[in-house]
């Protein structure tokens, strides 16, 4: 394989969630984190889950990881059944996670060193378009302590992407960065997402970065974890995060979330 | 340069201050040797080779000991976080015989290995080993899961994800665990050394032994002083350079 073909990359896959429930064992009682998920993700499309804490939406990217186990259903990734992780399908998780006793190049460097038929000098060519990618060429040689909060999450991402995984899931990954670099990071994320094609799936709790990013918006209810109902977000990209266009569907989405959130009212006799 | 300076004052302060006491002849020279006088000493043996060649001695077996404990102790601590066979096992006698101090094998020693040089790499080897499990499982146990994790779904699993991950996540730990087993190994050998006379070497622990018995007060100090300055090498030597990187690459630690 050329270095060419290989920064150029397989095809997004396409997603399958079939029928995913999931229980988890606790002392006194079992939870129903999830019910009867159904999805389908097509080839190439951005998928934003939302719903608040305890919805089950991390629970439900972790299946689609392969790093958990449904108790009912299944999880198709391009017709094949998800059994455990694998290199097409890379997480990028909400603290950044990278190892702090490699620098941000050795980091980059961890999954590609992992991913067959390729020569060390291209990893190594690989990793800095990655780094360059997410502008980070100048800290190729930092150290992870000595990147920002906004760094440690484009070499997340830089990592994430090098391998050239077919879907990429993001489990809040912007959650605990400031709302600059956020925004920043808004920017950067569809420009990348329109340069280097991947299936994403991206799960937050933010109804404005929902519709920032998504080309659907799947929004779930907690206890059991279910999803209630999918928007499109039919708005040219890219995206500016603080467009009326975007606030707009935010509040679309607020609104249909509080509608699922508010119990009945409960009618009293005086 | 100007910390090194204050700590050149601050020794020759000390010795001053010692050879001020000497001075002032409150206490009997026997008890209270000059300075002059350890230096005298240390110079002579030196000289006569035996100060070399019992630090030699002694050196062999702490570091004969020390590595063989380490070598153990190690794998073992990997067991025993990873394994729940292991942590209710090998864990618990690891828990439990580290808090024995290390003299305590003495006796043992000398019953199932007589005055020989195995009764003193006994006595060294479990006086590293248990600390050393102990803070390798410590170690391993507080490794943040997300790491494991995230090497999962990049593919890491098994030996890769034990050599890359798990070593190194633990690294931090494994270094305090390992000078601890080394500080360990060092208080065992001596007090071994001192108790017991072993004819295959005569190390810094006789020594300063048979100080004691000739009354040779500057043969006490100044061996206690070898002492004191081999610990601190050790530390400089085998330690810091973990140390530095451990620092300059998780940015934590000492400088």
């Amino acid at each position: 394989m050329s270095l060419q073909e290989e920064l150029q990359g397989p095809p997004p896959a396409k997603l399958v969630v079939d029928h995913v429930s999931k229980w988890f064992k606790q002392k006194r009682q079992n939870v129903h984190a999830l019910d009867d998920i159904s999805l389908e993700v097509a080839e190439g499309e951005f998928i934003v889950i939302v719903g608040p804490s305890g919805c089950g939406k991390s629970t439900l990217l972790d299946i689609i990881a392969g790093l958990e186990k449904p108790d009912k259903g299944r999880v198709l990734a391009d017709n094949q059944p998800v059994l455990a992780p694998g290199r097409h399908r890379l997480v990028m998780f909400q603290e950044s996670a990278l190892f702090p006793w490699l620098n941000a190049f050795g980091n980059v460097m961890f999954g590609l060193k992992l991913k067959p038929g390729l020569r060390n000098r291209e990893r190594r060519e690989v990793a800095k378009f990655f780094l360059y990618l997410v502008g980070l060429e100048k800290f190729m040689e930092a150290n992870v302590h000595e990147l920002s909060g906004g760094m440690k999450q484009r070499v997340a991402l830089a990592r994430a992407l090098a391998p050239n995984p077919r879907v990429l899931l993001m489990d809040e990954p912007f959650a605990a960065l400031d709302a600059m670099t956020r925004e920043q990071l808004y920017g950067d994320i569809q420009q990348i997402w329109q340069k280097r094609r991947k299936t994403i799936i991206f799960v937050t709790h933010n109804v404005r970065e929902a519709a920032c990013l998504a080309d659907r918006v799947v929004i779930m209810t907690p206890m059991p974890g279910r999803i209630r109902e999918i928007f499109e977000v039919d708005l040219p990209r890219p995206r500016d995060f603080n467009s009326i266009e975007i606030a707009q569907q935010a509040s679309k989405l607020t609104a249909a979330l509080k509608g699922y959130l508010t119990p009945e009212p409960v009618v009293s006799v005086e | 340069m100007r910390r090194a300076l204050l700590a050149v004052l601050f020794f020759v302060a000390l010795v001053a201050i010692w050879a001020a006491l000497v001075h002032a002849k409150i206490w009997s020279p026997v008890l209270l040797p000059s300075p002059r006088s350890v230096g005298q000493y240390l110079i002579a043996a030196l000289r006569d080779g035996t100060l070399l060649q019992a630090t030699e001695v002694t050196l062999r077996r702490l570091l004969l000991g020390y590595f063989i404990g380490l070598a153990i102790g190690l794998p073992l601590g990997f067991l025993t976080a990873s394994l729940k066979f292991a942590e209710d096992t090998v864990g618990v006698l690891a828990l439990g015989l580290q808090t024995l101090p290390s003299v305590c094998w003495v006796p043992l020693a000398l019953l199932w290995f007589g005055q020989t040089e195995g009764a003193m790499l006994f006595v060294v080897i479990m006086g590293t080993m248990w600390s050393v499990i102990i803070a390798t499982d410590t170690g391993v146990r507080t490794i943040p899961p997300i790491y494991a994790r995230a090497a999962r779904t990049m593919g890491s699993r098994y030996f890769h994800k034990w050599m890359h991950v798990i070593l190194p996540a633990s690294l931090p730990f494994l270094v305090s665990g390992m000078k601890q087993g080394w500080a360990f190994a060092w208080r065992s050998l001596m007090a071994a050394e001192i108790f017991v006379t072993i004819l295959t070497g005569f190390g810094l622990g006789h020594l300063l032994h048979y100080g004691r018995e000739l009354n040779a007060m500057d043969q006490v100090i100044g061996i206690m002083l070898v002492i004191v300055v081999i610990g601190l090498l050790a530390d400089k030597i085998l330690f810091s350079p973990w140390e530095r990187f451990l620092h300059r690459r998780w940015g934590t630690g000492r400088t």
